[in-house]
């Protein structure tokens, strides 16, 4: 099933043009070195695929199911959208997929324990998850302030038998808390693995964290391809460090009639300074190992993000999404966090799926691109496929701040019409 | 290479022969790291020359200036505290330079740690430009390896600057030999596995790295670094190492003083200084 498709980039440092490569500590670079080694050795291995496609299948629950939405649809001009549902994934989002690749790499490399850092908690808990499932050990950095707005989330990874850790230091977000965890695996390397959630970090994780999330474009090309005989016209992820969405591309990057939409969180506005869209208002940098786009200052120190959806609230994005913008074969756009409050409640009213947050940001980008598309061409119908990463309820207690619900069974329409 | 120098003279760089000088004396240097910035800009220079001691007292031989960065994945808590409250204090990259100049003017040279997305940003031949206007030895690069490093290597020949690498415990027999092929000056050797702060046994893994070290990069001096807490440790250190390198622990007393209202007071830090310089001393 592809398992053997060689990808060309990153090319053997771990670059992809300027972007990618491992600015990292020296302490790191054999651990980098022997997990590259691995990794390699496991793509090439029938056995690691087989077990990986075992738990996948009767662990995770995929293939995930590809969902019409005519109700939503019929708001996004012209298009026909199609849901791929990472939300119904074991745990609840696409995180589980690269989380359970890595977890079997920690084990083939002999080491005990994992670490990871999290946002939205969605990541530390499928690690939480894995490591229950293989008896290792598992501590998750969290930022303070995220700890503080996901407590289901912490909750769910202790009862997992995770400790976390609320990182107070800098912004005490998602940056902050990979700096812990590459503090910890730098004086724990020899037993530790660093299970980083996203298509960032140094060489080789960007690269590898893609291939283990690559099964979301495969499996819409097969499930595009079989209901409707060709591949679809548009795909569209949220992008915060990138994940969902690179493995929602991988399988379609080779395929220039099929565009490629990545929509980041533009906070209160990318115009006020307030957002995390690295790609369309940050600048290229190093953070985290890679050079990348970044939000920093005149003198280059890491600026804080902004955003409602502490998934995507993150300065920097995978090295790959860099380079894809920059050859413009994906097209980045920022979508505030007003337009994804609106989207998820019109996808939950529409279609009775209520997603993360995050996920919420590339519904919002395809009413916005479904709408733009029929202005330009109003004979066409374009097939969108949308990824619902996750599902929104650990966003609740977001959503009645947002929407002013009570909680109560009164009149509280919650700014609902 | 500059007229009429050995090539074991331009390998060592200008910070290398402080530390030639030093072990001319039959000792080991004494390399002192303090951040720019803290407490202040103003106050940071004055703990600088602290750090360099007087014609009485003896102090380190090499300075080492941080320069405070938003991520720092290899500091541990007490610098990254001072570094935090740097920043938060409005530190800029250009006064790095006015450090580099402070601590020239006492008659001890000065590298400049920093990572590296700060001289990215400022631009790496334009840092190096100014970092030698101002007088500066060098760089010690703790995020970049000279695998990413084109363009530093190219503009620390260009400005005659030295380049200072990290090696760890960890590091391939392969990786020591190519790391240490790329630094001038000396190499920066990590004692242990972990981030900064001092630690109150003696780093346990450095005796082996430094001797691997010696086998394969015989003419290269070795600095060992984090977890130096006092004049002791430094004297064991200083038995098998070029030079020794101290951060924290002069950070401990600053950021004490601080606590107790007087962040100007220097007592406590001209106190480690004396028994870190009489440790290397001793060895």
């Amino acid at each position: 099933m592809g398992h053997v498709n060689r990808p060309q980039l990153p090319d053997a440092s771990g670059h992809f043009d300027i972007f990618g490569g491992r600015f990292v500590p020296e302490a790191l670079i054999a651990a980098l070195s022997q997990l590259e080694t691995e990794f390699e050795t496991a793509m090439g291995d029938p056995e690691f695929w087989s077990e990986l496609d075992a738990l996948r299948r009767d662990y995770s629950g995929r293939p995930t199911p590809l969902t019409e939405a005519p109700r939503f649809s019929a708001l996004c001009g012209n298009a026909h959208v199609l849901l791929k549902r990472e939300d119904l994934n074991h745990t609840g989002s696409h995180k589980i997929n690269n989380v359970l690749g890595q977890a079997l790499l920690t084990r083939r490399m002999g080491k005990t324990r994992i670490i990871a850092e999290t946002g939205a908690g969605q990541h530390g808990v499928a690690a939480a998850t894995a490591a229950a499932l293989l008896g290792l050990e598992c501590r998750v950095y969290m930022g303070k302030v995220d700890t503080d707005r996901q407590a289901l989330n912490v909750a769910r990874m202790q009862l997992l038998g995770a400790e976390v850790i609320a990182v107070e230091s800098g912004s005490q977000t998602l940056k902050d808390a990979m700096n812990e965890a590459m503090r910890d695996w730098v004086a724990t390397v020899d037993t530790t693995h660093y299970l980083i959630g996203t298509v960032a970090g140094p060489h080789p994780f960007p690269a590898m964290v893609r291939e283990f999330q690559r099964v979301i474009s495969t499996e819409i090309a097969e499930q595009v391809t079989g209901r409707y005989g060709r591949l679809p016209d548009v795909i569209a992820a949220c992008v915060g460090g990138g994940s969902n969405a690179m493995g929602s591309f991988a399988d379609f990057i080779d395929h220039p009639e099929v565009q490629l939409y990545g929509f980041e969180a533009g906070g209160e506005g990318v115009e006020t300074g307030h957002h995390a869209a690295a790609i369309v208002g940050g600048s290229v940098g190093v953070l985290h190992g890679m050079r990348t786009n970044i939000l920093q200052d005149a003198d280059g120190q890491t600026l804080e993000s902004h955003s409602i959806s502490a998934g995507l609230d993150y300065p920097g994005v995978g090295p790959e999404h860099a380079w894809l913008a920059a050859t413009g074969r994906a097209h980045y756009e920022a979508v505030t966090d007003a337009e994804a409050m609106e989207a998820f409640q019109v996808l939950t009213r529409t279609e009775g799926i209520m997603p993360a947050i995050e996920s919420a940001h590339a519904v919002a980008g395809v009413m916005r691109l479904g709408r733009r598309l029929a202005e330009s061409d109003p004979q066409a119908r374009p097939l969108i496929v949308v990824c619902v990463s996750g599902r929104g309820d650990k966003d609740v207690d977001t959503a009645i701040a947002y929407f002013g619900l009570t909680g109560r069974p009164d009149a509280s329409t919650g700014g609902l019409s | 290479m500059t007229a009429g120098s050995s090539p074991a003279a331009a390998r060592a760089g200008i910070s290398g022969q402080a530390i030639s000088a030093a072990n001319a004396e039959g000792r080991a240097a004494l390399i002192g790291y303090l951040p720019v910035g803290y407490p202040s800009v103003a106050g940071s220079l004055d703990a600088l020359v602290a750090l360099c001691g007087t014609p009485e007292a003896p102090g380190v031989d090499l300075v080492e200036i941080g320069l405070p960065y938003s991520d720092p994945v290899m500091d541990g808590p007490v610098i990254q505290r001072a570094g935090t409250r740097a920043l938060a204090r409005g530190v800029h990259t250009r006064d790095v330079f006015a450090a580099v100049e402070a601590v020239r003017a006492t008659g001890t040279p000065a590298v400049v740690m920093t990572y590296w997305n700060l001289v990215d940003r400022y631009g790496v031949d334009a840092f190096a430009r100014d970092l030698a206007r101002a007088g500066g030895a060098g760089l010690i690069t703790p995020d970049l390896i000279p695998d990413e490093a084109a363009e530093w290597l190219a503009a620390s020949d260009t400005y005659g600057l030295d380049r200072v690498f990290l090696v760890s415990p960890s590091s391939s027999d392969e990786r020591l030999v190519s790391t240490t092929a790329a630094c001038r000056g000396w190499v920066y050797a990590t004692s242990v596995m972990g981030v900064t702060g001092t630690r109150s046994q003696a780093p346990s893994a450095a005796p082996r790295l430094v001797e691997r070290l010696r086998a394969l990069s015989p003419d290269l001096l070795v600095g060992v670094g984090l977890g130096v807490s006092g004049g002791d440790q430094a004297a064991d250190v200083g038995r098998y190492a070029d030079a020794v390198i101290v951060g924290s622990a002069f950070l401990k007393p600053m950021l004490a003083a601080e606590e107790a209202g007087d962040p100007g007071d220097l007592t406590g830090l001209r106190a480690v200084v004396a028994d870190l310089a009489a440790g290397v001393r001793r060895a």
